[in-house]
């Protein structure tokens, strides 16, 4: 049975995130085409209505394993294993993030199975699946093709469309797994803690975000001023935030917050696809960047190429000097 | 304790990096150079050592690919490794993120580590799944993206941030940890360690010395296979201006937020 199985992320309150919606939505799309069903795994504890939430994007059967806690791969590779081991699904797809990459890379170990990652796009070809896989900076993109059971497809942020395509109720079937030795040695001590103090970003219709091409902590008061100038709020890249140099509570991205303000100034910042995911639906993006060849400049309206320690400064007084004249 | 630092030789960053149309694989002619996220996981270890929690008896750096990758390793001792060990064997070309991960694991089997750090990708391919790969096979404990480290005798206390914010996950070993780069400020080797990285020991192995067939790595291991490569779709930027005049350059600036009423 070309079956694909999804592994559904959820915080620990059932709440689901939205790239493993669309990886359901894809893989259902899928294997409507391979002529297979789509399950999801879930672990942790759901409830019930689990069923009629993720059959609505074409989940036909949802395991849940609720002993297993959501938030560490290893325990859910076996959790996953099994069910492929059982029931002989052809494929396992991820919607990316960090628990998809390693659950998938811990089933190519213990299944044999290939394994793409950041993929942008599945195609059904002859039966199987092919992903394609942008490499080398994007410059290119693979076609991969999976020789023999399981293929293992961890696809990149936003790749897959969510789309509510589902006829309805997916049956819920709970599953028991034995976990393996070494799946219990690591322990969740906390999950999910924001650092720094809590600021609000949502909602500031002007962003400068920051990012390490600000050179260290203090500089964060370049962008500061900009944004108290042009009357907004300061944003930040993950790499700043793990530093230490800006609270998490700023962070745009994969893994921080998602806005779409008026206008988002981004100084200092290459423009990774996990910050992009976070901000890439602002109405206006202007970048200000040293390197001509940064990814931010392929999706910014407006880019300036040039050191922004001379620049910032500068505009903000310009800015100031408007604003008061 | 023993740590082994996994290690790759790639592409520099500066060279631009192509696929040999023929083959479909990376073409890895060219300047090289020690995986600059791997530096980060040698400075962990060298961290560890220093920071005087547990006794660090050896640190190894180890790397599978061609007999150039010997660079890489004498790099990774310059920064601080005790010793390396070169998995080097023509049967390993176009191995796959699968037969990759497991000739990994074989060579790390034979050293026994209590500890194994690697960086979180690789410059050149991106894959971010290594560690995980060589934890399963390894039946031990992983965690990547490690961004904090704390070390007691037996257990390693690490923090990262996932898809809901910091995570902060006690992990016993021996265990395979994947660092960010945000976890340390690798240092600069001194002189004096380039010139004698080149006489600590190296160890080069083909794959028979670690138990593994020939058919298990290389193109025969491997479970995927590239039917073809693609220009990406044309991507629109936006308008670039460059910095000459920092003063007309705000002024251009000025106006285009101007225009779109964003100065008020
Ligand atoms: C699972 C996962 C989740 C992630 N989640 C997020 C997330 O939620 N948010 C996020 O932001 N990132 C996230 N990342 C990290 C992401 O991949 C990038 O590493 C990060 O966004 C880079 O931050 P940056 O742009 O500040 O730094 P860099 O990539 O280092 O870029 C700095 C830029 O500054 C420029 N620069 C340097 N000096 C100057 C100067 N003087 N003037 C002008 N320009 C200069 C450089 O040219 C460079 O382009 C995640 C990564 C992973 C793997």
């Amino acid at each position: 049975m070309s079956g694909i199985l999804v592994y559904a992320l959820h915080d620990g309150e059932g709440n689901f995130n939205k790239n493993s919606l669309g990886a359901i939505s894809e893989a259902a799309k899928l294997a409507g085409e391979l002529g297979g069903e789509a399950a999801a795994v879930v672990v942790g504890k759901v409830g019930d209505d689990v069923g009629g939430e993720l059959g609505r994007y074409g989940a036909a059967k949802v395991f849940r394993a609720a002993d297993v806690e959501e938030g560490l791969a290893q325990p859910i590779v076996d959790v996953m294993a099994k069910l492929i081991g059982e029931h002989g699904y052809s494929y396992a797809l991820f919607g990316g993030g960090l628990l998809g990459f390693e659950i998938g890379a811990g089933l190519t170990a213990r299944l044999a199975g290939g394994v793409t990652m950041e993929v942008t796009e599945v195609q059904a070809r002859e039966g199987k699946l092919v992903a394609l896989r942008p490499v080398l900076g994007d410059s290119a993109i693979a076609d991969v093709a999976y020789v023999g059971e399981p293929g293992i497809i961890i696809g990149r942020l936003n790749a897959f469309d969510i789309s509510e395509s589902g006829s309805g109720e997916a049956e819920v079937v709970d599953v028991d797994v034995e976990l393996s030795e070494w799946s219990t040695k690591a322990k969740m001590v906390t999950r999910g803690e924001a650092r720094g103090e809590d600021i609000n970003i949502e909602d500031a219709d002007i962003l400068v975000g920051g990012g390490r091409g600000l050179g260290e902590k203090d500089n964060f008061k370049l962008a500061e001023e900009l944004a108290e100038a042009m009357g907004g709020a300061v944003a930040a890249t993950r790499a700043v935030v793990d530093a230490g140099w800006y609270p998490y509570a700023a962070q745009i991205g994969q893994t921080g917050k998602t806005v779409a303000p008026k206008l988002y100034l981004a100084a200092g910042i290459s423009g990774a696809i996990q910050h992009k995911v976070g901000m890439q639906n602002s109405e206006n993006i202007l970048a200000i960047n040293k390197d001509p060849n940064a990814p931010i400049f392929e999706f910014c309206d407006l880019g300036v190429v040039g050191d922004l320690h001379k620049i910032v400064p500068k505009l903000t007084e310009a800015i100031r000097a408007k604003k008061s004249g | 304790m023993k740590i082994c630092c996994l290690v790759k030789e790639v592409p520099d960053a500066a060279v631009t990096k192509r696929i040999d149309p023929e083959t479909k694989r990376l073409d890895r002619s060219g300047e090289k150079n020690l995986n600059p996220f791997d530096t980060h996981g040698i400075e962990a270890a060298m961290q560890i050592r220093e920071g005087g929690e547990v006794e660090v008896d050896e640190i190894v750096a180890v790397t599978m690919g061609p007999s150039s990758a010997v660079r890489a390793l004498h790099k990774a001792v310059a920064l601080g490794a005790d010793r390396s060990v070169h998995l080097s064997d023509d049967a390993l070309e176009g191995s796959d993120v699968c037969a990759t991960g497991l000739a990994l694991a074989k060579l790390l089997s034979s050293e026994s580590p209590d500890l194994v750090l690697l960086g979180q990708q690789s410059d050149d391919g991106e894959c971010y799944t290594i560690g995980a790969v060589v934890a399963d096979h390894l039946k031990m404990p992983s965690l990547t993206q490690v961004i904090k480290i704390d070390v007691a005798s037996d257990a390693l206390t690490c923090e990262r941030q996932a898809e809901y914010g910091y995570d902060t996950v006690e992990v016993q070993m021996p265990a395979v940890i994947s660092v960010g780069d945000a976890i340390n400020e690798p240092r600069y080797p001194s002189l004096k360690a380039i010139m004698g990285a080149k006489k600590k020991a190296l160890d080069t192995k083909a794959i028979g010395d670690v138990g593994l067939e020939a058919d298990q790595v290389g193109e025969a291991g491997s479970k995927t296979q590239v039917l073809g490569m693609n220009p990406p779709p044309a991507k629109q930027g936006g308008e670039v201006i460059e910095d000459e005049d920092t003063t007309e350059t705000v002024e251009k600036i000025i106006a285009w937020l101007d225009e779109r009423k964003l100065i008020r």
